[in-house]
């Protein structure tokens, strides 16, 4: 992935220009369609899991019915009501269904699957300082480097390891930021989470690669509802990337993950995501919902939790990653680029708890609404009566490409403590007419001028991401926009 | 949707008690009775989540409060020079004076019937001008969705009529005064205002709702303001409720092409206070300038919730509002601008700018963007906190002490909304009652 790969959507599957939109010829085991307690029961016992899991399982499935249809209806995004009833809540490749084993056992069409993702898993094949954990639909199929992190003490492995082999560290930080009580789809995610991947990086440990999870939703009608908890435990610090795909069907999927974060005193996560779940097509039938728990408590002294995200897919996105600053001169960061084109709808942005002393956020958010879509960043600052001289600085720029997309900002700040400096600043304009003037008279096309341009837009953000995310990150806002430039 | 039914159900009687005292004409009648139907449907809204206009107020106390009316009050001994000492005065302004929401004739001074112009109570304007005012009266202070509004136009026969007529300039300025008494009991009245502005014409209106008392008592203010081209409005807007006050005010103006409309508004006092308004900027070319200044101290509230929307090429507005917040009170500035697809070369800033002066005191800022149109330019900001502590360092280095430049900078804070204001007389009043009443920075350094 080091190298710079030309994507191209419209070499990819015919009929559109989304060319992770094969489907892989998997037998897969799978659950009957709906969602009841004996699904519940059903994901916990398929997973072997102890007791304690599936009590709070269940706690969460009871919670959830008596929210009734109370889904979250402030944001700016419009969908038809979700039949919950009509999906299905665990699908796991036939071959797969004791959990991952050696890499050898892998399935060879799962292998070439994630291959043709550019994400091979073979042990001579795989991408050089990124451990990798491979999930697909319901179940994680493999994780790479697993002997090397072993060596320095970082735990990396799927969810349903984790609760099986460290069930006291899960035990101790699941639903601790976010509870299952939390809203609608946490809740629902915590019922019915398949797998997702764990990592705990001990004391004083500085991870030495890059770890990665890539999710894939392969069966039809499947949600997906993975689960990550991430701990870095005092003075470490780890690298997180995560990224996703999916193919091209007529009826949305739902994806509704948790991801939480824990970071200890003098620890420092840093979170980078590129999601290209499929946008649907140009008419907007198909594609993902993304209703996602993203949160993060920089829960020790001096703490740190980083958020970069690059959202270029999905039919609805969904999606607040958050830091709760509770340590005392913790710092919280927010790096986003949204781009939507055709008929996706995104509402996402961050919140920033501020209850420490001291506590810094930052938040910087980009969008860009083309064609006929939809782009708002939804932001809260909240600053508590105990955080004395907390400082946040937030700034969010929109680009409009064309007259029939919308570009919205909606901040809330919240100052409940005088010592405290909020300033928060947005634009929203087009690309200059001005500056397109100057690159063409320099004698680049059009086309090449709107992408210079928006690629300089972004360049803030995509600095924040790791070399490898970074390349692609700017490749796939290109093929997200061919065609609505020059 | 997201709204509760009053828990007092004396709204209904006082409904009857007024029908039966007054006679309208039936268009009014009907009207008054359509908001009555959709206020007992909506009732006042509450702080559910998913109400994001109400997100951060509660209006229980005004829910769960007995508020005596009367459609007849009397002055409650109110004479002219008690007036002159609690409002902004000057003798040559036009004045329509409304004691505890009942117009007070001998107390207001009108200019002459010249040129066409009418600055008279809604009753007689329904008398002698009942075109102009059926064509606008509650036709732009829409009732369907807001509580607070259906409750006035259920009540609505009398308050401040204006109109100015193509192409004249009224140079006085028009002042509408709202007082309240503060009787022994708690009261509500529904203040009205329509003013009318048509083609080319241009007017300055003083907007005051003030107490002389400190009784309990609740305005439910509408008012309606509509611009033809190119018409030209300042609007000054005084706050100054008593302390133990409840008061809603909602606004909505309406602007045809190249039209101006230009408002400074002032917050003070009220134990509950919001103003909510909605400049709808229905021409080409036409501009808005909204500044607003809020003060709040002890356990008051004040949400100033102002919606801009774009809806014509070529339009431009201009938002400033500006808080300083002391003792437990609590600031909400919710502001949207939207644009339309239509919309396209707008012009918007917003920003809302708020000092905390102290550690229990709380804002909750939300200025919002919704953009449907490419070719536009639009910004906002929002900026919470106390003073500068590096500009009061580098004023002490100058020779000042600590006290001195913290209330350089709280005073210069204040004195920029002030002095978006053109009328002199007025500004002086605010002066007075703004700058000499300043909260002071009290932590230490």
């Amino acid at each position: 992935m080091t190298e710079q790969r030309v994507i191209s959507r419209k070499t990819g599957v015919e009929d559109t220009d989304y060319k992770w939109g094969f489907e892989l010829d998997i037998e897969s085991d799978i659950a009957p369609r709906g969602l009841n307690e004996d699904i519940v029961r059903l994901i916990s016992a398929k997973k072997r899991e102890p007791e304690w899991m599936l009590e709070w399982r269940l706690k969460a499935y009871r919670h959830w019915l008596k929210l009734g249809s109370e889904e979250p209806k402030w944001a700016n995004v419009k969908f038809p009501p979700i039949d919950y009833q009509d999906m299905i809540y665990y699908a796991a490749p036939r071959s797969q269904a004791d959990g991952p084993k050696s890499l050898d056992e892998i399935d060879p069409e799962i292998l070439e699957g994630f291959n043709k993702l550019g994400i091979p898993l073979e042990e001579q094949k795989k991408l050089s300082g990124v451990a990798v954990d491979a999930v697909l639909d319901s179940v994680s199929v493999a994780t790479t480097y697993q002997e090397m992190l072993k060596k320095v003490g970082v735990i990396f492995c799927s969810m349903s390891e984790a609760v099986k082999n460290h069930p006291e560290l899960v035990q101790k930080y699941i639903g601790s930021v976010v509870p299952y009580s939390d809203n609608f789809y946490a809740t629902l995610n915590s019922a019915v989470f398949s797998d997702g991947s764990f990592c705990y990086v001990p004391p004083g440990v500085r991870c030495p690669i890059e770890l990665m999870t890539y999710f894939r939703i392969n069966e039809m009608d499947t949600g997906q509802f993975e689960r990550t908890l991430i701990i870095a435990d005092k003075g470490s610090y780890v690298s997180y990337l995560e990224g996703c795909t999916a193919p091209m069907r007529k009826t949305h999927q739902l994806h509704a993950a948790v991801v939480e974060l824990v970071a200890l005193d003098d620890a420092e996560i840093k979170y980078s995501t590129l999601q290209n779940w499929y946008p649907g097509d140009k008419d907007g039938n198909g594609g993902v919902y993304n209703f996602v728990t993203k949160r993060g408590k920089a829960q020790g002294r001096g703490s740190k939790i980083s958020w970069t995200q690059v959202e270029t897919g999905s039919a609805i996105t969904w999606k607040y990653p958050s830091v709760i600053l509770q340590g005392d001169d913790s710092v919280g960061e927010f790096y986003s680029v949204a781009l939507v084109n055709n008929h996706q709808q995104a509402d996402t942005g961050t919140k920033m708890t501020h209850i420490g002393k001291n506590t810094r956020s930052t938040i910087i958010a980009k969008g860009i609404s083309a064609g006929k879509a939809n782009n708002t960043y939804r932001g809260q600052v909240k600053i508590m009566p105990t955080a004395n001289g907390a400082r946040n600085f937030t700034q969010c720029d929109s680009l409009l490409i064309g007259d029939e997309c919308g570009a919205h900002t909606v901040p809330y700040i919240e100052v409940r403590n005088p010592t405290a400096q909020l300033e928060h600043e947005a634009t929203t304009s087009k690309v200059s007419d001005d500056q397109l003037f100057y690159l063409q008279q320099r004698g680049l096309s059009l086309e090449e001028s709107n992408y210079m341009i928006i690629n300089g837009f972004c360049r803030g953000i995509f600095k924040e991401l790791p070399f490898e995310f970074a390349a692609e990150a700017s490749q796939l806002m290109r093929v997200s926009l061919e065609g609505t430039v020059g | 949707m997201t709204q509760a039914p009053a828990k007092n159900q004396s709204y209904r009687s006082d409904f009857r008690t007024a029908e039966q005292a007054t006679d309208s004409p039936a268009w009014l009648r009907d009207v008054r009775a359509e908001a009555m139907a959709r206020f007992e449907e909506l009732g006042f809204p509450t702080a559910r989540k998913g109400n994001e206009k109400w997100k951060y107020t509660n209006v229980a106390p005004i829910a769960r409060s007995e508020f005596g009316f009367d459609p007849k009050r009397d002055l409650n001994g109110l004479n002219a020079d008690s007036l002159t000492v609690a409002v902004p005065w000057h003798e040559t302004w036009h004045r329509l004076v409304f004691v505890d929401g009942v117009f007070a004739k001998d107390l207001s001074s009108r200019p002459e019937a010249a040129n066409g112009v009418r600055v008279s109570s809604l009753a007689e304007a329904l008398v002698s001008d009942n075109g102009a005012v059926q064509e606008h009266l509650a036709k732009h202070a829409l009732f369907e969705d807001d509580g607070f509004a259906a409750l006035n136009t259920a009540f609505v026969r009398d308050g401040a009529y204006v109109r100015v007529t193509s192409n004249v300039t009224l140079e006085t300025p028009i002042h509408l005064v709202f007082v309240s008494t503060g009787r022994a009991e708690p009261t509500v009245s529904y203040p009205r205002v329509l003013l009318v502005a048509e083609a080319g014409s241009r007017a300055t209106v003083i907007e005051s709702y003030v107490a002389l008392g400190d009784g309990e008592y609740f305005n439910d203010a509408v008012s309606e303001t509509v611009l033809g081209e190119g018409a030209e409005i300042e609007h000054y807007r005084l706050q100054a409720e008593g302390e133990s006050a409840f008061h809603v005010g909602t606004a909505r103006v309406v602007q045809a092409e190249g039209s101006n409309y230009s408002s400074s508004a002032f917050f003070k006092g009220s134990s509950l206070g919001r103003y909510d308004l909605s400049v709808l900027l229905d021409g080409p070319g036409s501009t808005c300038r909204l500044n607003g200044l809020y003060m709040t101290s002890g356990s008051q509230h004040q949400d100033n919730n102002i919606n801009i929307e774009h809806a014509k090429p070529h339009t431009t507005s201009r938002l400033y509002y500006k808080g300083i917040l002391d003792g437990k009170s609590r600031a909400v500035f919710g502001g949207t601008v939207l644009v339309r697809k239509e919309a396209q070369k707008t012009d918007a800033l917003q920003s809302d700018k708020n000092l905390v002066l102290s550690p229990d005191a709380e804002v909750d800022s939300k200025p919002a963007l919704f953009i449907y149109a490419d070719d536009v330019k639009c910004g906002h900001g929002a900026t919470a906190g106390n003073i500068d502590l590096d500009t009061v360092f580098y004023m002490r280095s100058r020779g000042l002490d600590v006290d001195a430049a913290s209330r350089l900078l709280i005073y210069g804070f204040a004195r920029e909304s002030i002095d978006t204001v053109r009328e002199q007389h007025l500004k002086s009043y605010l002066e007075s009652l703004f700058l000499e009443s300043l909260p002071k920075y009290r932590f230490e350094f």
